[in-house]
């Protein structure tokens, strides 16, 4: 068995799609944290990263049915600031920032002047100055040169402030239980994409209601110094709720099951948001932004491809890279962009890129699993939602 | 954490052989370490021949599928039908109830003792 040398699919749940040549890997301030547990290490976007720390699966259903703990250290943050910073995001990003209140969050996206996506971004608004712009690991220097051009004219500063901050996130049903055993603030009162100050196992953080799971959670940001103390305290409180430590291998799974795109996947340069079904993201009305010609354009025209679920009849998954194809003629028509065996519904799930009159609900496709053509059937995403009754 | 059994003999694959005459091969601990929790298997049906280092199923993890090869020349005279139902019996119990198929060996295939594989595996997780 050649488990071991060869591996036809992604073994990490993330990729570097930058492609740097990283010199050597960088680790967390967890890292010698996770190394205590045992935890299988992953080399991604330059970083040295838990893939798991035992069953991937186990940890999987810890996040769906209790809760898990993750080291996203590797998440960029830059900061914008200034007079005039809540208009240069509106003319740099896709979203409306100069809307968004102080102490929320919104979920927004970078495009290149053609539209193509630069990165997916979760920007807080900290002060009526002060935004906190998180970017996926791989892009940061992206994001980062292309805030600090498209800040000319504008009163506003840009800085990467990665280093200043280490990320843990605490995702899952049982997440506020773990919280509140950890600070005196009103975790029940934050609100889903809400982030506030709050003093955690006595250290300042930030405490931010948004996750990448498809459950209730929070994401800690804090000082890299003191991202030991607060895995240590949020563990020891979470292990009487069920709480685990989880890596990036489940991370993917989860985000996949509640239809949540990964760049460099669903989600490139090549592709507008409108492709991906995310043009909510893409506020056309607002006053000139980067992109906003091509964007209007793509609206108008509709996209000639679209983002879909796809749930295959067997049990083989089909994964990223694989061909969809027409089931009649075996002509190919699309491609997978991520595709895992879903834990929680116990089959696979898939999501690919078809033209845009193959996308309807029902319509019934194949993909090429490693030459043998497989029957898929394109379905609602995401694949899972949580039962209503949380904050969220 | 890896142990190897020393009654079972190995391949530079990651599968063990049982002693009998027609021994059951399964995948090492070492490999369902490696691979993550195993959710899907292809077993050659009963009555397949097969020959040394050819391809002869898929085992396909989370995150990976990767080709089952065949460990030795032979006929496959059994599978499975529990692991082929419950593939997480090859991460359970990789020795015992996580055995994937019986060979009908056709010729004296080369195989590694316990303390040859150990060495192998020493070596693989070192580097």
């Amino acid at each position: 068995m050649s488990a071991v040398a060869s591996s036809t699919a992604h073994a990490c749940p993330e990729r570097d799609t930058a492609g740097h040549d990283q010199p050597s890997p960088r680790r967390t301030p967890l890292h010698d944290v996770h190394v205590g547990l045992g935890a299988v290490l992953t080399a991604f976007a330059g970083w040295t990263m838990p893939l798991r720390y035992g069953s991937e699966t186990a940890e999987h259903h810890a996040v769906r049915r209790a809760a898990g703990l993750f080291d996203l250290t590797h998440m960029g943050e830059i900061e914008v600031t200034g007079p005039e910073a809540a208009d240069m995001l509106d003319y740099a990003l896709t979203g409306r920032l100069s809307a968004v209140a102080v102490g929320r969050a919104r979920y927004t996206m970078l495009c290149a002047p053609d539209g193509g996506v630069l990165d997916d971004l979760v920007v807080y608004r900290l002060d009526t100055e002060r935004y906190l712009v998180v970017a996926n690991a791989a892009n940061v220097a992206t994001v980062y040169a292309a805030l600090a051009g498209r800040a000319a004219g504008f009163d506003a500063a840009v800085a990467d402030v990665s280093g200043d901050w280490a990320l843990i996130a605490v995702q899952g049903p049982r997440s506020t239980d773990v919280l509140r055993e950890v600070t005196d603030s009103d975790v029940d009162a934050l609100r889903y994409y809400a982030i506030d100050p709050a003093v955690l196992a006595g250290l300042p953080v930030l405490l931010a209601r948004t996750g990448y799971t498809g459950e209730d959670g929070f994401e800690i940001y804090c000082a890299p110094g003191d991202a030991a103390a607060v895995w240590a305290a949020v563990s020891a409180a979470g292990a009487a709720h069920g709480l685990v430590p989880a890596g990036l291998a489940c991370r993917d799974t989860l985000r996949l099951e509640a239809g949540m795109p990964l760049y460099g996947q669903e989600l490139t340069v090549a592709r507008t948001p409108f492709e991906a079904g995310l043009g909510r993201v893409a506020v056309l009305d607002k006053p000139a932004f980067v992109g906003q010609d091509a964007l209007l354009a793509r609206q108008a025209s509709g996209p000639a491809e679209l983002l879909v679920g796809l749930l295959p009849a067997g049990r083989r998954a089909p994964r990223q890279g694989y061909d969809v194809l027409d089931p009649d003629t075996g002509v190919r028509i699309g491609t997978v962009t991520s595709g895992v065996p879903s834990p929680t519904l116990g089959r696979p799930i898939a999501m690919a890129y078809v033209p845009a009159d193959r996308a309807a609900v029902g319509t019934v496709l194949a993909v090429d699993i490693r030459g043998s053509r497989d029957t898929v059937t394109v379905v609602e995403l995401p694949f899972y939602r949580r039962q209503a009754g949380g904050n969220a | 954490m890896n142990t190897v059994p020393e009654n079972l003999r190995y391949t530079r694959d990651h599968e063990w052989l049982s002693g009998e005459d027609e021994p059951a091969v399964g995948i090492t601990a070492f490999a369902g370490e490696a691979l993550g929790d195993i959710v899907y298997l292809e077993l050659p049906p009963v009555g397949t021949v097969v020959t040394a280092g050819d391809p002869c199923g898929e085992v396909e993890s989370t995150k990976s599928v990767s080709e089952l090869y065949a460990p030795a020349d032979g006929e496959i005279v059994a599978v499975n039908p529990a692991v082929a139902e419950d593939p997480s019996l090859v991460n359970a119990d990789p020795y015992g109830q996580g055995w994937l198929f019986r060979l009908r060996l056709t010729g004296t295939p080369e195989l590694l003792d316990a303390a040859e594989y150990a060495a192998l595996i020493g070596a693989e997780a070192s580097r």
